[in-house]
């Protein structure tokens, strides 16, 4: 597998990562030595064999329906770039 | 995807009838005190972010803890929906960008949902009924909400929403009218509140509905279809359905073609329109959720929440006709809601259920309609509505003087047999009394009594006329039976 060019500007497009056209052909190389490196694990044979979801023998961890966690509107908002009266502010985004 | 044409309610075209068909994704909010992934309150209506942990803020670092209630919910949900139980699950990540997204990527079931097929029955109001399939449910998070009027150039985000649990609940395209989606909406959400997992309240956006329709020639392959996003009632459903089958119809009978795309209705217009920024196509690269494990659980797990599950409506409904004698209708109408049902029986215990169910519908039905009130808002009890039932039962009162006793002990409350006591509202059997007032009423009319002798239906205008004289008191049956001795028919 491999990917071109229009591809490489989809993924970033999606990730919303700005990608210089003079940055694409490079990127091109990193990935498709990356698909090629992990396509090696094609090799092998899974035939039957469950997907391993974790290496641990774990089981999830679930908790119990209460609430414990929250009302620090002040800590939430800490890092926000703009806020107003307790809500996030964002550039404009309507549909 | 196999869509069988059924019945089918044709819309009428220039050129032919046209076949709708719809199918539906209802998102339904899970009732739980904290929020799938993290021991924030899910609880309405609290000040900005005030809902909000660092988990649900997508903080670096934070990792999620599935909530077990919300898990039971959905099993319980899908047992309710006669649905398969899948032991085992996985998350995925769905990833898009928008601001009330914090994550980057909602948290849901792609690939391996925690229920899998089951099917609904959907009673319609001429007491027909049909069945759509269920095709999953799955776990998700919530997103945020987004207010775009507080500010000319900057959108207010508040993320109290954010990460509370949603089950989506895809049906098969097995809806044929606006109608059938609207019964089948009502009856989700019966079941929903029945089942305790979601309290279905529309207006809060708690149970929401993305719509997908489409027309075609009956018999034909699915026709291309639109799908409208989020509609929050179920009267807007339905002017949603009705506007976007119409709108597909003139454009095909155009020449022209359907593009597949999101749309919203718009409820002030009564229409639907584009969602023009989301037309690049949908690519949400879904892989499994790294920071969980698959969801797993065992027989026993399901077979607990099996054993805890309340009377369904369909139960419910078959056991009031069958206990009861009602009629389908009848009972369909009492078991609409869990708390209705259960005043009704309160009312029934013990005494005639076709009397009961007779009074409670018509009359404490339609006051608490009119005054749009909840049963739990009711000014009456079960115990003073069956005592008015039983004094109509025992001859006491008149059905007419029942419904001006209602009245009074809506307004006032009170003992209705001491309210009948005190006001002297009891119906009159004694016919030395009634022969007094009929005596009267003949002396008065001797025109209509010729009349009547030539033509024994007038009885009903004496019938009438005695029954005024005494204050809506006396026994019709009484009254009828001493008319016709003393006038000889």
């Amino acid at each position: 597998m491999s990917v071109d060019a229009a591809t490489v500007r989809r993924i970033a497009h999606l990730a919303r990562i700005a990608v210089a056209d003079n940055e694409i052909e490079h990127l091109r190389g990193e990935i498709n030595n990356m698909l090629a490196f992990v396509e090696q694990l094609n090799e092998v044979n899974v035939d039957g064999v469950e997907p391993t979801a974790s290496v641990e023998d774990m089981k999830l961890k679930m908790r119990e329906d209460v609430v414990n966690d929250g009302d620090y509107a002040k800590r939430v908002l800490a890092n926000a770039p703009a806020s107003d009266d307790g809500f996030f502010q964002v550039p404009k985004v309507v549909e | 995807m196999n869509a069988p044409t059924r019945n089918p309610k044709l819309l009428k075209g220039d050129k032919h009838d046209w076949e709708v068909v719809i199918g539906m994704e209802i998102h339904a909010q899970v009732t739980s005190n904290a929020k799938l992934f993290s021991g924030a309150s899910t609880e309405f209506g609290g000040e900005p972010n005030s809902h909000v942990s660092l988990v649900d803020a997508a903080m670096p670092g934070m990792l999620p803890v599935i909530n077990k209630k919300c898990v039971e919910q959905a099993v319980k949900t899908g047992l309710g929906l006669n649905a398969k139980i899948n032991k085992k699950s996985v998350f995925d990540r769905k990833n898009y960008f928008y601001p009330d997204l914090p994550q980057g990527y909602q948290i849901s079931q792609f690939k391996h949902p925690v229920v899998g097929e089951g099917v609904v029955t959907v009673d319609m109001q001429d007491g027909s009924s049909f069945e759509v399939g269920i095709e999953r449910l799955h776990l998700e998070q919530d997103a945020g909400k987004s207010l775009h009027d507080q500010h000319p150039s900057m959108s207010y985000v508040d993320l109290n929403r954010s990460g509370v649990a949603l089950m989506e609940i895809v049906s098969k395209p097995d809806m044929r009218s606006s109608d059938e989606a609207k019964a089948y909406v009502t009856k989700l959400r019966t079941i929903l509140r029945y089942l305790g997992t979601c309290d279905g309240d529309m207006e809060k956006g708690n149970l929401r509905a993305d719509v997908n329709v489409s027309v075609r020639k009956p018999g034909d392959a699915l026709g291309t279809r639109c799908e409208i996003k989020n509609v929050n009632s179920i009267r807007f459903i339905g002017q949603a359905i009705e506007y976007e089958a119409r709108r597909q119809i003139d454009i095909l009978e155009d020449g022209g073609k359907i593009d597949q795309e999101t749309r919203l209705f718009d409820n002030a217009k009564g229409e639907t329109r584009s969602m023009r920024s989301k037309e690049e196509a949908h690519d949400y690269r879904y892989f499994p959720d790294p920071d969980l494990l698959p969801l797993e659980f065992d027989d026993a797990f399901v077979e607990k929440l099996k054993a805890d599950l309340p009377e369904l409506p369909d139960e419910k409904k078959a056991r009031f006709v069958k206990e009861f004698g009602l009629s389908p209708y009848d009972a369909g109408v009492l078991i609409s809601e869990r708390e209705t049902a259960a005043f009704f029986e309160e009312v029934a215990k013990g005494r005639d259920p076709k009397a009961a169910a007779n009074f409670t519908i018509n009359e404490f039905f339609g006051r608490l309609n009119k005054e749009n009130k909840t049963i739990e808002e009711s000014p009456i009890s079960a115990a003073q509505l069956g005592a008015i039932v039983d004094l109509i039962a025992d001859g006491t009162i008149s059905g007419k003087i029942a419904k001006d006793l209602f009245e009074i002990v809506w307004e006032e409350g009170g003992d209705p047999r001491e309210v009948v006591e005190k006001r002297g509202m009891k119906q009159v059997t004694d016919t030395g009394a009634i022969e007094k007032v009929v005596d009267d009423i003949i002396a008065k009319n001797p025109d209509k009594v010729e009349q009547v002798k030539a033509k024994p239906t007038m009885l009903g205008w004496f019938v009438g006329q005695v029954i005024k004289a005494s204050g809506g008191k006396a026994n019709p049956q009484a009254v009828n039976d001493i008319l016709k001795k003393k006038l000889g028919i």
